[in-house]
């Protein structure tokens, strides 16, 4: 029986506005379904980023509408928007955007935190748990600072999953590791698409990375060229 | 809450050198307006005890506000009538009926009603002329209506009915003219009238002019004195309600035609600079807070440019804008907090201080330092002050921050 829909794109467009109109992505129709494991290819400018963005509610599109566990996320209101990034999505960037003044452990109970509904203890224990999947316990108590590129990405990646969200979009998670972190980081994906049944859509241009994934959607000139 | 009251701080924090002068700016403006305002208003408060509460709240005097209308102007009201060299009346001076206008006003509630005669005279003691004002007036009377008898350093009000003449001097008068309780003066009146008055008591009101040129004696021996036999030519009146002074005043205007001051009145003046000392006062603090408010405006500008990607991936993580509009006003709140509770205790130890500088002054009034008010009102007032500069502050730049585009910032990268 095929997994539900988790994500829908309908005849999604994403046009800057300016003197001269700049389109992102163009008619992109695309469903997603739990626990698939998607990389999305493509050259540079040709809208990966743009569409991840979109299907992440971190921006609106032009035209067309993306569905989200069948909720048209058009029509939901900037504080709806929010809170289903908090609950249901879970993100990744090619530069770890970890908050500098908070210890490894502060940076994965703030998704936590803000959604509330647990105590500190809870809290603390489920970010440790996290942590130690990833291997990042001993590290609980550092500064981003003072971890390298790929233990600053696990962290990212414990971030990204506090909240156990469906869907984990990663932007480049890979872009400022070398092969062997960029390895482990994709292999961790691997194993919260197959094992967690969570849906992963990475952005990336490393071909040898992608092979790897379930499905490939490559963009060109803001277009799907190809989804196998 | 917790979380963003975290974050708020956690920023703070950070920069410790920046957030420390925000600090300190509000603190210096809540200290400074206490201590000002309790200077200020110790003044004040001293000042109106002294010379506004002590004396009485209405006092009628034998003049007229405006001359009478002539019968002419009153026959031809719409004429074009001009009279030249008009001559006033030699009337005989005195409030009309004064002990009668006395029985009227005080059959009124709240009210308490003296008549005075007042007028000058010379006291001779030894070779010393002085020049002064001779009060005469009727002590039972008197004691209702002034703070004469809690004012008195020597001797007793009951004095001028148990002796003969008696008089009661002005502690700088007695000074002056070096005359002391139990002293015999000579008192000689502009009538030409010479009398051997014996000193009964002198008293000490804190208020130079008072202190330095009055005198008291029974009313009697005043009229005898001044040759104005049963005349009164001020009716002085004490109201239990201060507040009604004004309104009472303008009725008994209108109804003895006699020129009537409140107290609001007689003291235009004085009250005129305490306006405008209290607006200096709140000018000044307003502009110390303002410097502070932009202490403030530039540190949460500042964090909020330094920290674009981090509102950028709170935003990605689910933060809603009035979370993050949030961390930036606390962070505005809590230099505003920080900044009071410091100010309070600067405020506290400035008026300390204020309050144990010693010094001599006499001017309008005597006094041996700064005279200080201590309410907690101003520790209120000066709180909500910085407070509201502090929001303000704050509030464009989070507004600003809650407004960030997380693409655009993720799309810049590091």
């Amino acid at each position: 029986m095929a997994e539900p829909v988790l994500i829908e794109a309908r005849d999604v467009s994403r046009i800057l506005p300016g003197p001269v109109p700049v389109t992102l992505v163009r008619d992109i129709n695309l469903t997603v379904r739990r626990g698939e494991f998607i990389a999305i290819v493509g050259p540079s400018g040709s809208g990966k980023s743009s569409l991840l963005y979109l299907l992440g509610l971190l921006d609106a599109p032009t035209r067309g509408a993306v569905y989200l566990e069948g909720a048209n996320t058009t029509e939901l209101n900037r504080e709806q928007q929010a809170q289903m990034r908090l609950t249901r999505l879970g993100f990744v960037f090619q530069f770890h955007f970890l908050l500098h003044e908070f210890t490894t452990l502060g940076n994965v109970t703030i998704p936590l935190r803000k959604r509330g509904g647990q105590n500190e203890i809870k809290i603390e224990q489920r970010a440790r748990a996290l942590l130690a999947e990833l291997g990042m316990e001993e590290y609980a108590d550092r500064l981003p600072e003072q971890l390298s590129g790929g233990q600053r990405q696990r962290v990212a990646v414990a971030r990204a999953l506090a909240n156990n969200p469906a869907i984990i979009l990663a932007d480049e998670p890979t872009g400022n590791l070398d092969s062997k972190n960029a390895q482990q980081v994709f292999d961790i994906f691997k194993r919260l698409a197959e094992h967690n049944g969570q849906t992963v859509i990475v952005v990336t241009h490393e071909a040898h990375l992608a092979r790897q994934t379930h499905r490939r959607i490559r963009l060109i000139d803001g277009r799907i060229a190809e989804d196998s | 809450m917790r979380l963003i009251l975290d974050i708020a701080v956690t920023h703070l924090v950070h920069r410790k050198r920046q957030t420390l002068v925000s600090v300190l700016g509000v603190a210096m403006g809540v200290g400074f307006f206490i201590g000002m305002a309790a200077m200020m208003q110790g003044f004040q408060r001293y000042f109106v005890a002294k010379t506004i509460d002590v004396s009485p709240h209405i006092i009628i005097k034998d003049e007229y506000r405006t001359p009478p209308p002539q019968p002419v102007e009153q026959y031809y009201r719409a004429g074009a009538i001009r009279l030249l060299n008009v001559q006033p009346r030699d009337e005989r001076r005195g409030i009309k009926n004064g002990m009668a206008v006395v029985d009227a006003i005080a059959r009124q509630p709240d009210v308490a009603v003296a008549p005075t005669l007042a007028g000058q005279i010379f006291l001779r003691y030894g070779t010393k002329d002085v020049s002064a004002t001779l009060y005469g007036i009727e002590p039972e009377k008197e004691r209702r209506v002034t703070y004469l008898e809690q004012d008195l350093v020597a001797g007793s009000l009951n004095g001028l009915y148990t002796t003969a003449n008696g008089i009661i001097l002005g502690s700088g008068l007695a000074d002056k003219v070096g005359a002391a309780t139990g002293d015999t003066l000579s008192i000689i009146s502009p009538a030409g009238v010479i009398l051997k008055m014996k000193v009964v008591g002198v008293f000490r009101s804190g208020v130079t002019a008072k202190d330095n040129y009055e005198s008291f004696a029974l009313l009697k021996k005043a009229q005898i004195l001044q040759d104005r036999a049963n005349v009164v030519n001020q009716i002085r009146i004490r109201l239990r309600d201060i507040n009604q002074a004004a309104a009472l005043a303008r009725s008994l205007e209108t109804r003895y035609g006699y020129r009537t001051e409140s107290w609001e009145e007689t003291n235009k003046n004085v009250l005129g600079i305490f306006v405008i000392q209290n607006g200096i006062m709140y000018s000044t603090v307003s502009a110390i807070l303002i410097v502070a408010a932009f202490g403030i405006f530039n540190i949460i500008t500042t964090v909020i440019h330094e920290k674009e990607r981090d509102i950028a991936i709170l935003k990605s993580i689910g933060f809603e804008e009035g979370a993050i509009r949030g961390i930036f006003l606390l962070e505005g709140a809590v230099v505003g907090v920080v900044g009071t509770l410091i100010g309070w205790a600067l405020g506290y130890g400035l008026t300390e201080l204020l309050a144990s500088v010693r010094f001599n002054v006499e001017g309008f009034v005597k006094t041996e330092g700064f005279v200080l008010y201590y309410t907690f009102r101003h520790y209120l007032i000066a709180g909500l002050f910085a407070m509201i500069a502090s929001l303000v502050a704050s509030y464009l730049p989070a507004r600003k921050a809650a407004a960030v585009n997380p693409v655009d910032i993720i799309r810049g990268g590091a």
